[in-house]
């Protein structure tokens, strides 16, 4: 008999050809997708260039996504937009998005069925933690890694001792997963998850969509966390059906599995919340946190761009307007959330508020374009980061939340919670 | 590898954003990013260091993004070697893979001051502090990331695998 696993050393374990793995041990892992953007491609090509092979491992496992400055900003995006598009061309990748077919890649991918249970993915993009929330093992890399992934359809790893998060209680009014995962980063820092895997679980865990599965398994990374999962359920089940382009596998932590910490939280207890600057730890409650004015409000990303958020913020400005001192931007995550969106009039209701709403992009999450920060600036944003600098100038401020809190704040002119409008 | 040069000492979670802010990732170009390394945090941090200095910081460094642009700037702006007490383990990856030089060392970064001469020899995992006179031991590195960093980097590695199996 093995050892008793978790769920994240099983996947690992079944994908470097071992029964059992243990942390700390390093192994070499058979890669299900390997993922680049317009940032991190160029990057990767150039390092794969240098292995001196001529083809990738496998053109249908290596996803590549221009969504961090396009629909390109200028001329230097538009060349390194362009080194991908040719790269694509030329080895013939498979999962290539163009402007138009295009989203923020950790909404796309789970979206067009492209990840699935028990997956091994790296992408050259820290967020790609987000796939956990399908039960897979995703983790974020640097291009050479990617490279190296592209280049063999392996990467190796050290295994991660994981923390157990067991949630209990059900969510307040316009309390969200968002809220949750703020709550735990606030909670353990920014490094207290450091070389870990973060595993939710729980009654609470279990009763969130997969919208909000994926905001707490793509801001395991603000916790230092190498992966956040989430084991397959029904829910899991009823979204990769029909869905999902290979046949996935499902695995579970054995009962008696070793974790480094066992963390509970009483969910019940919590409140909207928000991150001040500059770091995503940095949390308070939004009841507490009236007196914080800003002058931009972002909806968005691959932390909170997906169909639940867009409902969740026309829910709060319906019939409403974006305070006069507001620039209010929504951008849909995908195109099929996009286009979802409109189907359900959601966009008369951002349009009607005064909202201005984006084709899909990162755009503003690093400062990219559609939305950058003057001297000074603040914006409530449902991002992932506040670091100094982010969404512009370097003395501007992001102050992170969920979809509900920033259409709030939108409506109020200073943080606020929906309970706060008329 | 020996290096020796000034300290530069900074605190904890020194993110991406910082050592590198996205306004510049519009190039790979390691010369350009250069120019804008830590820019955020101290802007005169690319005047004041000269070729071959240290880095040293506290818990956590490199957080964020997983942007190789943050190791590539740090490394073309003249940096030997960063040292701190942990580093964010994308960063930690991306330094390995790129091959820019870094060290694990509670005891180096309580030591060091800014400003301090520091004398390291990474192979053996020993950094000395001239201006005051102390040696620090550094965290040694698990022997398969060794390997890595004896190649060249990952990309190297890769090739010699490569060639491995092509024949």
């Amino acid at each position: 008999m093995p050892r008793p696993m978790t769920i994240t050393e099983k996947i690992l374990a079944a994908h470097a050809g071992l029964d059992e793995v243990e942390p700390g041990q390093l192994i070499n892992c058979a890669l299900d997708i390997v993922l680049a953007n317009d940032v991190t491609a160029p990057i990767a090509i150039r390092e794969f260039r240098r292995t001196g092979l001529e083809k990738v491992w496998d053109a249908e496992k290596i996803a590549l996504v221009p969504d961090h400055y396009t629909p390109n900003k200028d001329i230097k995006s538009a060349e390194q937009a362009k080194v991908m598009r040719d790269f694509v061309n030329e080895q013939g990748i498979t999962h290539y998005y163009e402007i138009g077919c295009m989203g923020v890649e950790h909404a796309l991918l789970p979206e067009q069925g492209v990840v699935g249970a028990g997956d091994v993915i790296i992408g050259a993009d820290s967020h790609t933690c987000t796939y956990g929330a399908l039960g897979a093992f995703a983790t974020g890399v640097g291009s050479t890694d990617a490279a190296a992934g592209m280049a063999t359809g392996e990467a190796w790893f050290k295994v991660p001792a994981s923390i157990k998060f067991v949630v209990t209680g059900e969510l307040g009014p316009w309390v969200s997963g968002k809220d949750l995962i703020l709550h735990i980063i606030g909670m353990i820092g920014v490094d207290g998850a450091l070389y870990q895997a973060m595993e939710f679980t729980g009654p609470t865990v279990e009763a969130l969509g997969m919208d909000d599965r994926m905001t707490v398994c793509n801001m395991a990374i603000e916790a230092g966390g190498k992966s956040g999962i989430i084991a397959v359920d029904d829910t899991t089940r009823a979204y990769l059906d029909g869905r999902a382009e290979r046949p996935w596998t499902e695995y579970f932590s054995d009962p008696d599995a070793e974790y480094a910490r066992v963390i509970e939280i009483d969910a019940s207890q919590l409140k909207p919340t928000v991150s001040f600057p500059h770091l995503p730890s940095n949390t308070r409650l939004a009841e507490d946190s009236r007196d914080v004015w800003v002058d931009q409000v972002v909806i968005g990303s691959c932390t909170n761009g997906r169909i639940e958020d867009m409902r969740i913020a026309a829910e709060v400005l319906k019939g409403r307007k974006v305070h006069e001192n507001i620039r209010l931007i929504i951008i849909p995550a995908t195109q099929e959330i996009y286009r979802q969106a409109m189907h359900e009039g959601l966009f008369d209701i951002f349009l009607d508020a005064n909202a201005a709403v984006s084709t899909p992009t990162c755009g503003p999450c690093l400062g990219g374009h559609m939305g950058i920060l003057a001297a000074g600036e603040r914006a409530v944003a449902t991002t992932n980061r506040n670091f100094v600098g982010r969404m512009g100038d370097p003395t501007s401020e992001v102050y992170l939340s969920s979809p509900a809190v920033a259409a709030a704040t939108a409506v109020a002119g200073h943080i606020a919670v929906p309970e706060d409008l008329e | 590898m020996k290096f020796h040069g000034t300290a530069h000492k900074y605190g904890r979670d020194i993110d991406t954003d910082v050592i590198i802010p996205a306004r510049y990732l519009t190039t790979s170009v390691p010369e350009e990013l250069a120019k804008h390394c830590m820019e955020d945090l101290d802007p005169e941090f690319v005047n004041k260091i000269e070729f071959g200095d240290i880095l040293v910081a506290e818990e956590n460094f490199g957080c964020g993004s997983s942007r190789e642009h943050a190791p590539i700037s740090i490394k073309a702006a003249g940096i030997s070697v960063v040292i701190a007490k942990s580093f964010a383990r994308i960063f930690y990856r991306n330094a390995i893979n790129t091959g820019l030089a870094i060290m694990e060392s509670e005891e180096a970064v309580d030591g060091i001051s800014d400003g301090d001469e520091v004398e390291v020899d990474a192979d053996a995992g020993v950094i000395v502090n001239v201006t005051k006179g102390e040696t620090y031991r550094a965290q040694p590195f698990p022997p398969f990331v060794k390997d890595i960093i004896e190649k060249g980097g990952l990309i190297e590695a890769v090739k010699e695998k490569v060639a491995a199996h092509g024949d």
